[in-house]
């Protein structure tokens, strides 16, 4: 299958394009966070230093050298979405990230605020860090760097992929179709001979 | 519970009028230490075995070497993935059908040649620290200077490396950054008198995985159906979570806490083994064929691959019980194995 490439900041019309099943590889800008993260914005109140309209967020907690006033990659993967779940409509409809990549997918309710607000979940490969780690060119910046590993990441990365279209702004979830196959399959599948 | 009294005792048979010895117990073979406990001495003063001759005769171990093996094992353990299950993803791409799929097998054998020529860890998550130990015979070992060694080496592996620290109190949360803290390793004993070495093999179990693990009791007559569906089940609502396709260890039998281990255990074995017994070999692959033919497919995306290998290690259990753990590993199956001799002599593998 031939990847998309899209450049950040996202539009809603390149993400309302985009549908189940298809790869993205992404150029530009992208900002990762995890719990912490989240709870600092949205149980603390603290307004995010940048924009994040239009941009990707990933969930990550990356492991990073300070160098001076920089900051060198170590190695930076991607978590379990489910988590932070919770919070994905808000960072929709208040802040108008476009799209969350992650692993595992987000609940129904996210699914929904995605096709309200323009968003979808770009699906990483899980425990494929070293990968990622080079496809992430530089750490732009680190925001509240108090709460590192969990703090506010600036990336700047190129040909980050592929990811594929987990879930659209158009009510379709691969992991929802997936789990409903595999439900209807088992059936069948244990029905025979299961309690042999 | 007045009931449940009750009921215990008519069922119950009356007990035996005469006690009779166990047939564990080889009154030959037993040492003398009835007379001695009854006059009040401890045991341990009858023993004609004093430490210090136990060393002079038995080979003894290095403790400054066994942190340094610690120390290595857990870092080779997150740069090197075992070759096997490197082998079982790529013969899973050459079977793999389903588009998505085969662009998700293709980026983990990428990443895996990325990790590997660059020296890079495969996975950002460097698990809990646990070692499986298995001392040979005879050795004159001291098991607290050992535990103590292992210890040391996971504080220096991700002190030294550096990476990152995932430990963390159960309540405060609070990270000790040296993959240390209370229960830390955590460390597995066993005994093999037919090795002439000791054994120590190191598994950093990531969290995506493990959280997608569960055990459950079942009773005799839930039957083997029950065990296959719980496993099936398991695997099938944890889609992408554990990062899929990895190994999927079941425990059967035991008690609570061994079931646990015994699926844990199952994990360890390296991927193309079957258990030697030819009933649960088939079980293996009964299960194995089940998950697959779900769709689950790498990362929850659907797909011909859902597991690389189900793995069963079971033991006897309680005529009332019927336990079954499931122990979900990633396909970053990371473990790293380590030989060492009297001579001080070091053999690395998987
Ligand atoms: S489940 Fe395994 S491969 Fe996935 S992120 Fe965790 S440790 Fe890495």
């Amino acid at each position: 299958m031939n990847a998309i490439t899209l450049s950040t900041p996202l539009s809603e019309g390149e993400v309302r394009a985009l549908r189940v099943g298809e790869e993205v590889i992404l150029e530009g800008l992208i900002y990762g966070m995890r719990d912490r993260t989240h709870i600092e914005i949205f149980q603390y109140g603290k307004e995010p230093p940048v924009s994040l309209a239009g941009y990707p967020v990933l969930h990550t907690a990356p492991s990073l050298r300070r160098v001076g006033e920089k900051w060198e990659k170590v190695i930076i993967g991607t978590t379990t979405s489910a988590r932070m779940d919770r919070f994905a409509p808000a960072l929709f409809e208040k802040y108008g990230v476009r799209a969350i990549i992650g692993k595992a997918g987000l609940s129904e309710v996210s699914l929904a605020a995605m096709q309200r607000f323009g968003a979808c979940y770009l699906a990483l490969t899980g425990g494929a860090a070293a990968l990622e780690t080079l496809q992430i060119e530089e750490v732009e910046a680190v925001y509240w760097p108090h709460l590192h590993p969990e703090a506010l990441y600036a990336f700047r990365v190129r040909g980050f992929g592929p990811l594929i279209v987990a879930m659209d702004s158009h009510g379709a979830s691969l992991y929802a179709q997936v789990r409903t196959a595999a439900q209807a399959r088992l059936a069948s599948i244990l029905g025979q001979g299961a309690d042999a | 519970m007045k009931n449940c009294g009750e009921l215990r005792r008519k069922t119950l048979p009356d007990a035996p009028q005469t006690s009779q010895a166990s047939p564990l117990v080889d009154d030959n073979e037993t040492p003398d230490w009835t007379g001695l406990e009854a006059a009040g001495a401890r045991p341990r003063s009858s023993v004609s075995l004093p430490n210090e001759v136990v060393s002079g005769v038995l080979p003894g171990i290095d403790y400054e070497l066994v942190e340094e093996v610690a120390k290595e094992l857990y870092i080779r353990a997150l740069k090197e993935l075992p070759p096997d299950v490197a082998e079982a993803l790529r013969r899973a791409l050459q079977r793999e059908t389903h588009p998505t799929a085969r662009t998700v097998l293709k980026t983990i054998l990428k990443s895996i040649e990325i990790s590997e020529t660059n020296r890079m860890l495969i996975c950002q998550d460097t698990g809990l620290p646990l070692y499986m130990v298995t001392a040979g015979g005879p050795w004159a070992l001291d098991g607290c200077r050992l535990k103590a060694a292992l210890a040391a080496g996971t504080r220096r592996a991700t002190l030294e490396h550096p990476f990152r620290g995932s430990t963390a109190h159960p309540i405060t949360r609070d990270n000790p950054q040296d993959n240390l803290g209370q229960g830390m390793p955590i460390i597995y004993w066993d005994f093999a008198p037919e090795q002439d070495y000791l054994e120590i093999v190191m598994v950093p179990k990531g969290s995506g995985s493990e959280n997608m693990s569960a055990m459950e009791m079942f009773t005799p007559a839930d039957g083997l159906g029950a065990i296959k569906r719980f496993v099936v089940d398991k695997v099938v609502c944890s889609g992408g979570n554990p990062c899929p396709p990895g190994i999927i260890g079941v425990g059967i039998g035991g008690s609570f806490d061994s079931v646990g281990l015994l699926a844990k255990k199952a994990i360890v074995r390296p991927v193309g083994r079957r258990n030697p017994d030819p009933m649960f070999a088939a079980l293996e692959e009964e299960l194995e064929d089940a998950i697959n033919r779900s769709g689950i497919g790498p990362m929850g995306l659907g797909g011909d691959t859902t597991t690389l290998a189900v793995h069963i290690e079971w033991s006897y259990t309680h005529i009332t019980q019927n336990p079954v753990a499931v122990n979900n590993q990633c396909w970053a199956a990371r473990r790293a194995r380590a030989r060492l001799w009297p001579d001080g002599r070091v053999e690395y593998g998987f």
